[in-house]
């Protein structure tokens, strides 16, 4: 479980990131912080590992303040996927995947064997593990990324806009893979994405941010659809466009579901 | 032709106490100047003056820094000690900045990657910094290897040997062959070393060449 507590981040020159956030984040579960630049939702994610220190408040991990925690520790502890991968241009794959293991000092070799391991485990080809990032599409590069959080076994995993760089089609890919991971691992996951989309098809509960990190809407993503809590949130969502006004028409005995243009997305099952 | 096969030991001994005097300030210059780079670098505070101050080493002409050196060191005037000091002065001129901009060139979302997977600032220089910023360091190396070979030989006109002395005696004795066998042992011996840098280079840093191929 991740808490935060009233936590406020003010720089130097005034500027305001962080309004006094709090939000609970339950253990083995997925959420989604979401919101346009200025919202402050990345300097939450790097609160918890410490990459950002709050002005005030806290943020606490199983109770026990992060700042209690020595910040390299800390770190080790948490996987983190960073947009693009985030991945360290000159080690191969298998050597990025080790990178925690090593530096907690399993020896290379092991390190780089239970890499293999991982590789196959986010979908790729252990062929892949001498590469160089630069050899690899960004699809491969973000599973990589994947890889390398999950290569200490930690029990939370941040994610900084994860599928951000890739197309739209490896993205839904990516999404759909993810989605059957957490199934399998459980983890307690905190991302942040400016993609509505996004948190709604990784979150388990999604956090709509106006700026300063002011929680605009909390709630499962079928329960911010449904009711939007304000003006803002529904432009955030989308509410009223022909994307998220569906409607049934019957076709030969069948219900179509068609969007507010009339464009057909599917067949409803009974 | 004549001249250099009478005259080969002789040769060799320049040849041999020209690489030392030439090695010894281009290590060091390296090893002075990676952490003042890095220096300059991470801390707008000491970017200025570092860079400023090294800058200006190299405004000063050689030969008056070929006395300076031994009144403030110590030295006797013609010891390799003085030539060495004075070589690596002019080895960290050049050197600091070239580092600075190494270090400065290492992509900032690298940086916060390997601060995010746990790296300490120790284990961050050593593993992901230094390397990094290999590629712009290298270049900066090899115009102080090339430069330094050629200085060493300004050491001849206050009598340090080295090939140069072969240019200031085949001046005055009036041995044109002399005077070539310098020239042409000179760019060689920068050639070669220079030829040393890459391949180091290209070993420490294989990345380059997988990705270059890509």
């Amino acid at each position: 479980m991740i808490e935060f507590d009233a936590v406020h981040k003010e720089y130097p020159d005034g500027t305001v990131a962080v309004e006094r956030f709090s939000l609970i984040v339950p253990s083995h579960r997925v959420v989604a912080l979401v919101g346009s630049s200025g919202s402050g939702k990345t300097t939450l994610l790097r609160m918890v590992n410490r990459m950002v220190e709050p002005s005030s408040g806290t943020v606490s991990i199983d109770g026990v303040d992060v700042r209690s925690m020595d910040r390299v520790k800390l770190r080790r502890s948490i996987g983190y996927v960073l947009q693009a991968g985030g991945l360290l241009p000159h080690r191969t794959v298998a050597d990025n995947v080790a990178t925690v293991p090593v530096l907690e000092g399993r020896s290379r070799r092991q390190a780089r064997a239970d890499a293999l391991g991982l590789l196959e485990r986010v979908g790729l080809d252990t062929a892949l593990a001498d590469r160089y990032p630069a050899q690899l599409s960004g699809g491969q590069q973000q599973r990589v990324g994947v890889a390398r959080a999950l290569a200490a076994d930690p029990n939370i995993l941040l994610m900084d806009e994860p599928f951000g760089a890739v197309d739209p089609i490896v993205r839904d890919q990516l999404q759909a893979e993810m989605r059957a991971l957490q199934a399998d691992i459980g983890k307690t996951i905190v991302f942040v994405t400016h993609d509505i989309d996004e948190a709604f098809a990784l979150g388990d509960e999604v956090v709509v941010l106006r700026t300063g990190a002011e929680i605009a809407q909390r709630g499962a993503p079928a329960e911010i659809l449904a009711n939007p809590a304000d003006d803002f949130v529904s432009d955030f969502v989308g509410a009223g466009t022909a994307q998220r006004t569906l409607r049934i028409r019957e076709v030969d005995g069948r219900s179509v579901v068609v969007d507010g243009d009339d464009r057909p997305t599917g067949v409803l099952e009974r | 032709m004549n001249w250099l096969s009478q005259n080969l030991h002789i040769v060799g001994q320049l040849l041999a106490d020209h690489l030392v005097l030439s090695i010894p300030p281009i290590l060091l210059s390296l090893i002075i100047s990676v952490p003042l780079g890095r220096l300059a670098a991470g801390s707008p505070r000491w970017r200025t003056p570092l860079l400023t101050g090294t800058g200006l080493l190299y405004a000063i002409p050689s030969l008056p820094l070929f006395i300076i050196v031994p009144a403030v060191f110590g030295f006797s005037l013609r010891s390799p000690a003085t030539m060495i000091t004075a070589l690596t002065l002019y080895g960290c001129a050049l050197l600091v900045r070239g580092a600075a901009d190494a270090f400065s060139s290492v992509p900032q979302d690298v940086r916060l990657a390997a601060a995010a997977t746990g790296h300490s600032r120790w284990g961050m220089f050593w593993k992901v910094e230094l390397p990094l910023a290999g590629p712009v360091l290298l270049s900066s190396l090899r115009v102080v290897t090339v430069s330094t070979v050629s200085l060493v030989t300004v050491g001849a006109v206050i009598g340090i040997s080295s090939l140069g002395t072969l240019f200031t005696d085949g001046f005055q004795r009036n041995i044109d062959a002399s005077i070539i066998t310098g020239i042409v042992l000179t760019v060689v011996v920068a050639f070669a070393l220079d030829a040393l840098c890459v391949l180091a280079a290209r070993w420490a840093m294989p990345w380059q060449r997988a990705v270059s191929r890509a």
